[in-house]
């Protein structure tokens, strides 16, 4: 009962929204139609486009190449992530050597890169992947060292008291470890693969949805970047439900996370 | 049973243990001396932060001693000592694995297939009590089920040494009594040489062979070893009004009652 009065109030706070610019672009009452709608649409028209793009299956082309955009930058940062966070956080000289490095690759915004990856590897995916790969890659890899390194010490040392080896320490203490901390930051990190990519593709591409809002934009077509916005959002929410649930498998031990306010 | 008969399980002799630069560091214990036979339950029992759990970290080797030399049934020991198991006061079971898994896990080191450590883990849980609850994970075992596992994880390796660190500190008073009766069950089924760290003077006297008090720390040593003649096998709850308990209480708090007053002399300086 609760939750369906949750689900009624998230509802109505979307149709209070959508009514609200319905009636504000749809009647002359901050200015004449004509200019609110060039400047803010009308969710009418931009629920249209949407379903004329599904319908008319030009959009699953682009959310295809987003998607597999996203998988790529997310699988390839997380194996590197992963990767060196292991090996930095168990070899202490490389950490302490690396360090000013690895902060300074951090501190650097991602969108400088977009161009320079686009000259190296085309204005196809790669170039996308490259990006969602910088950016996830440091999630991963910060969270994945302070776990590898935050491990109980009580845990560590009872596992080395049980008799365990180097290798056994790493398979059974060090790797779930890291792994909760790596899952911790999942969301993130998907999120973060998704904007490497559709900002890949808007600053320079021919396929995807940042290249659908885009080429909107650039004939100041108001009502195809809405729609663009909105089938993003919902590509979001779809993919974070999926996260979700990978989630709630894998991490089956944990005590319950508390779940009030996820859609 | 040891490989060397005569020789004790665990044998301290003149330890120091400083953190720190030596001279100017924390000396925790000095000249310490200490043995335990084999088959033997020792307890020992000294005010907060006195240091008993370093002398129990130096025998596992999880510490090694500024002075002095350990060694474990006549052998000086290096690295780890791999004829102990350890039970910690704090949670120590992998939070990841079930109980099972925790239990079986132990196994492992020693090469024990999978199949067979299934069997003997589910066999260890089904001793402590728990056989209900081999599938669940540590969050969802209550302060009490996690050290049974603990115990479970640490007995199932059959080590020759139990070392254990206040490990019914954290409990609530009954449940330190069940869980005092039932080691007192599973070690009697099975001898092993026990070294038993508490502040509880009560559950020391009731659980050991010989009782030894530490003095106050820094620089904490052994003050007094008192015989504990009370008849096997015991119950904790019926061992407590009995006469004989009440006198060797006495006998000892004499002794300790100074410096747990010493202790609390210095405030929360001094750390275990």
């Amino acid at each position: 009962m609760k939750r369906l009065k949750l689900l009624g109030l998230q509802i109505a706070v979307g149709l209070v929204f959508l009514l609200l610019w319905h009636v504000l672009t749809a009647y002359p009452i901050l200015a004449p139609v004509k200019q609110t709608q060039f400047f803010f649409s009308n969710p009418v028209d931009v629920l249209a486009r949407v379903w004329k793009e599904f319908a008319s299956g030009e959009i699953w082309r682009h959310l295809w190449i987003t998607l597999v955009e996203t998988i790529l930058a997310f699988v390839f940062g997380a194996a590197g992530g992963i990767l060196f966070g292991f090996l930095f956080a168990r070899r202490e000289v490389l950490a302490a050597v690396f360090d000013p490095y690895i902060k300074a690759a951090n501190a650097l915004p991602r969108v400088v890169l977009a161009p320079i990856f686009a000259l190296w590897f085309g204005l196809g995916i790669w170039s996308k992947v490259a990006l969602g790969f910088t950016l996830v890659f440091f999630i991963v890899f910060f969270n994945v060292y302070q776990g590898v390194r935050e491990v109980s010490p009580v845990v560590l040392s009872n596992a080395r008291m049980l008799g365990m080896n180097e290798r056994q320490l790493l398979r059974h203490v060090y790797w779930p470890a890291a792994l909760t901390w790596m899952f911790s930051s999942l969301h993130t990190s998907v999120g973060f693969a998704l904007v490497g990519a559709v900002v890949g593709e808007y600053l320079g591409s021919s396929a995807g949805l940042g290249y659908k809002i885009h080429e909107a934009e650039s004939v100041f077509d108001v009502t195809g970047v809405f729609a663009g916005m909105v089938i993003l959002s919902i590509f979001v929410i779809i993919i974070d439900a999926l996260v979700t649930m990978i989630e709630n498998r894998l991490l089956v031990w944990r005590p319950a996370p508390s779940t009030t306010g996820q859609v | 049973m040891s490989t060397t008969p005569d020789a004790p399980a665990v044998s301290l002799n003149n330890v120091a243990i400083t953190f720190g630069a030596k001279g100017s560091g924390y000396t925790a214990v000095r000249t310490i001396d200490l043995t335990v036979r084999p088959m033997e339950f020792v307890a020992i029992v000294g005010p907060t932060g006195c240091g008993k759990s370093t002398l129990l970290n130096a025998s596992a080797g999880l510490l090694k001693p500024s002075d002095g030399k350990v060694e474990i049934f006549g052998a000086p020991l290096q690295g780890l000592n791999g004829r102990a198991g350890y039970l910690f006061q704090q949670d120590a079971l992998m939070p990841w694995k079930t109980a099972l898994q925790n239990v079986a896990v132990a196994l492992e080191p020693k090469g024990v297939g999978r199949t067979e450590a299934d069997a003997k883990a589910r066999e260890w849980l089904r001793r402590v009590g728990l056989a209900a609850f081999v599938d669940r994970y540590p969050h969802m075992l209550s302060g009490g089920q996690r050290k049974r596992v603990a115990l479970a994880q640490m007995l199932i390796r059959d080590p020759e040494i139990l070392l254990m660190d206040e490990p019914f500190g954290p409990l609530d008073a009954q449940t330190r009594q069940i869980m005092g009766n039932l080691l007192l069950d599973l070690w009697a089924a099975n001898r092993k040489a026990v070294l038993f760290v508490t502040h509880d003077l009560e559950e020391a006297i009731a659980l050991a062979d010989r009782v030894v008090v530490m003095s106050a720390g820094p620089a904490a040593r052994i003050i007094g070893d008192f015989p504990v003649t009370l008849a096997r096998p015991r119950d904790i709850a019926e061992l407590r009004v009995e006469p004989e308990f009440h006198h060797i209480h006495k006998e000892i708090w004499a002794s300790l009652r100074t410096e747990v007053q010493k202790a609390y002399a210095q405030g929360e300086g001094g750390t275990a």
